[in-house]
């Protein structure tokens, strides 16, 4: 039921130039607002690689309900970083907003990443409902969302599981346990280590993952893209990722967080360990990956320039798109 | 036919599923028993359990998993059990519902509704009484309606069910199966619509404008029956909340010069509030009033107690409105 080796080697190896791209473009952004050029991002660092595997099962007319973490994931969902940059000036192009949400608040309606809020688990419930939308109307598609560890003590979380099995909806949820929400723990969190076992409370399959582990997630995602488009219901996929920047740029983790703790970390960053899968097996090498660099970092060059020198929104559309206006279509594609 | 207004809301529904097959209708019971108020009585047998059906008793996720529904292509209806209990979703009404459009710049949208039972004389006490009006109308981006009867309820209901944005259906619990003919209308079977965004002038006069909405239209009524042959009086149903019909109010108060606003929820804060500010703000209004805008609301205690007797003292009757509007009509 796995892939054959070499569609998860073809398959990685887009993974980590997408992930590699993402980490670049993520690092750019806290340059930019240093040099206060904006002054919010919330970081992706640690997160890449999980996000970008699971994504990448998804097919175009498949759902993506990301959080403020899922750069990889709507980059790999189709968004570009010029679409990053431009929500990131808050520049009335923005595909995500039009400059109205702070940045990493994605969205894009013909991609079908759902636009989202601040609000911690509110998504969740979105996703299940569009998987019953689309199951309802008949629609052979798949619904997978993005969330911390924190959003699992909300109660939308619990809601989501529970109507998500009651109706056997094609939901994959995905928890990115960085073991932090800003600077709660885990421990202060929650009683259990392992967030997977939530499933069996609402009839669901969970299954907990360490973020290194490329294969396991692979197939893990895989196996629960395919449950869910055969109609056997939702899974709940835990991934236990470092956290390897603050939680945002108004924060400073090591305030509350040790130095050996933080070295820690960063052994565990599944972008090294997805480079090192592909190195062990020729996929990778200095020079590749130098070549790689160099694309990564022109594009992100032009993507910034296009995003910085664009308009920004007019102030007199402020009104706009409250209510739908009169006599235009419905918004939503189905 | 004459019909009671819960009749009229259950046809409204009934006529509307069957225009439109992406309408589905969920809540806690509303299934296989049909709501509890029987609102939706009959209509998971007649279009099955898949656009007819019980939710877990979690109000979140009902709101929640709809606005998800609505972006997925559907329209949902959503039956929120009595208005008391929405609360748990208010996040996902006010963060998310309103916000959709306006966040994504008009490229997600959010067509659904949110019906649910409200307001007090029903023996209702603290829980089961509430006038939850102004959370939701103070927010842009949701719609906010209240019927008064039943032919205004199949009309509205229908034009809710088919606006493309998110609207808030508040159902006057009090008056669902009264058999007045204030309320108990003469309904035509076939499905219409009410234009949302509309207050209506329901009866004409020169002295004193009466401003409602919901059940208590019935006690303004009644009360200028009792004050007929004293002051003539003009009773304006609002009937949507958000987005206000201000015009036709002021239009009404600069012929009378005298304003009266009544209404079950408490006065501080309440709609009253912002009636009384689009009057006075507006110059031709302001200056043609001939006494201060009064309100007439229930006290402020947190919510309807339960004793008939409290329950009395708690809400604005045909009575209380008499007096407020010769107190209004004879001021000097
Ligand atoms: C309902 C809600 N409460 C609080 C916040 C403030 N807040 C933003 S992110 C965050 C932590 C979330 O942690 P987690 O879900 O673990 O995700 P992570 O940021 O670690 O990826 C908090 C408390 C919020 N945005 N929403």
């Amino acid at each position: 039921m796995s892939e054959k080796d070499a569609d998860l080697l073809t398959r990685l190896e887009r993974i980590f130039r997408i992930s590699l791209g993402a980490r670049r473009l993520d690092e750019r952004l806290w340059v930019l607002v240093r040099a206060g050029k904006g002054p919010f991002i919330i970081s992706g660092q640690g997160h890449e690689v999980p996000q970008g595997i699971i994504t990448s099962f998804l097919q175009p007319t498949d759902w993506l309900v990301p959080y403020y973490r899922s750069t990889c994931a709507v980059l790999t969902k189709g968004m570009t970083p010029t679409d990053v940059m431009l929500h990131f000036f808050a520049r009335a192009g923005d595909p995500s907003s039009g400059g109205r949400q702070m940045p990493s608040h994605f969205g894009d309606a013909e991609k079908r990443i759902v636009s989202g809020s601040s609000v911690i688990a509110t998504q969740l419930l979105h996703a299940v409902g569009i998987a019953h939308a689309r199951t309802l109307l008949g629609a052979q598609e798949i619904v997978v969302v993005f969330f911390g560890d924190g959003a699992t003590s909300e109660g939308d979380f619990h809601e989501a599981l529970n109507w998500a099995g009651i109706h056997k909806l094609p939901v994959v949820f995905v928890c990115e346990n960085n073991g932090y929400a800003i600077s709660v723990t885990q421990r202060e969190q929650m009683a259990i280590r392992n967030i997977a076992n939530r499933a069996r409370g609402y009839g669901i399959y969970g299954v907990s993952l360490d973020g290194t582990d490329v294969e396991g997630i692979a197939h893990e995602a895989q196996k629960a893209c395919k449950r869910a488009r055969e109609g056997e219901g939702p899974t709940l996929i835990e991934v236990r990722v470092p956290r390897l920047a603050a939680h945002s740029s108004d924060d400073d983790q090591r305030k509350y967080r040790s130095d050996h703790e933080l070295s820690k970390e960063a052994l565990r960053d599944p972008l090294a360990a997805l480079e090192r899968f592909l190195r062990v097996r020729g996929i990778v090498n200095d020079a590749t990956e130098a070549a790689l660099e160099q694309e990564i970092a022109s594009g992100l060059l032009a993507a910034e320039q296009e995003a910085e020198q664009s308009p920004t929104p007019d102030p007199a559309t402020i009104g706009e798109n409250v209510y739908l206006k009169e006599g235009s279509d419905a918004a939503n594609a189905s | 036919m004459q019909q009671t207004l819960l009749e009229a809301v259950h046809d409204a529904l009934e006529l509307e599923m069957a225009r439109d097959t992406r309408i589905v209708v969920f809540g806690e019971d509303v299934g296989k028993k049909g709501g509890v108020f029987l609102a939706t009585h009959g209509l998971q047998e007649r279009f099955g359990n898949t656009r007819v059906f019980n939710t877990p008793l979690a109000e979140s996720s009902i709101v929640g998993c709809a606005i998800g529904m609505a972006l997925g292509g559907l329209i949902p209806v959503a039956e929120i059990q009595f208005a008391d209990f929405i609360h748990p979703a208010f996040n996902q009404i006010v963060s998310e519902a309103a916000r959709m459009r306006y966040r994504s710049n008009g490229t997600f949208g959010v067509p659904m509704v949110i019906r649910t039972p409200y307001g007090g004389g029903v023996h209702g006490g603290l829980h089961h009484s509430q006038s939850i009006e102004v959370f939701y109308a103070h927010v842009p981006g949701l719609k906010v309606v209240v019927p008064r009867d039943s032919y205004t309820a199949k009309g509205l209901l229908a034009s809710a069910i088919r606006d493309p944005d998110p609207v808030i259906f508040l159902e006057p619990k009090k008056i669902y199966r009264a058999k007045d003919p204030f309320i108990y209308k003469e309904v035509c079977k076939d499905a219409y619509t009410l234009p949302l965004g509309n207050a209506e002038v329901i009866q004409e006069g020169a002295d004193v404008t009466v401003i409602a909405y919901g059940a208590m239209l019935f006690e303004c009524w009644k009360a200028t029956q009792t004050l007929a042959k004293e002051i003539s009086i003009e009773i304006i149903d609002l009937q949507t909340l958000r987005p206000l019909d201000a015009t036709t109010v002021l239009q009404s108060v600069q012929k009378t010069g005298r304003a009266l606003v009544v209404h079950e929820d408490n006065m501080f804060c309440g709609y009253g509030a912002e009636i009384a500010a689009e009057i006075s703000e507006d110059p031709d209004t302001f200056t043609s009033l001939a006494a201060p805008i009064v309100r007439l609301a229930a006290p402020e205690v947190p919510a309807a107690p339960y004793s008939k007797a409290l329950e009395e003292a708690f809400m604005p009757n045909a009575e209380k409105i008499v007096r407020a509007i010769k107190e209004l009509a004879y001021w000097k």
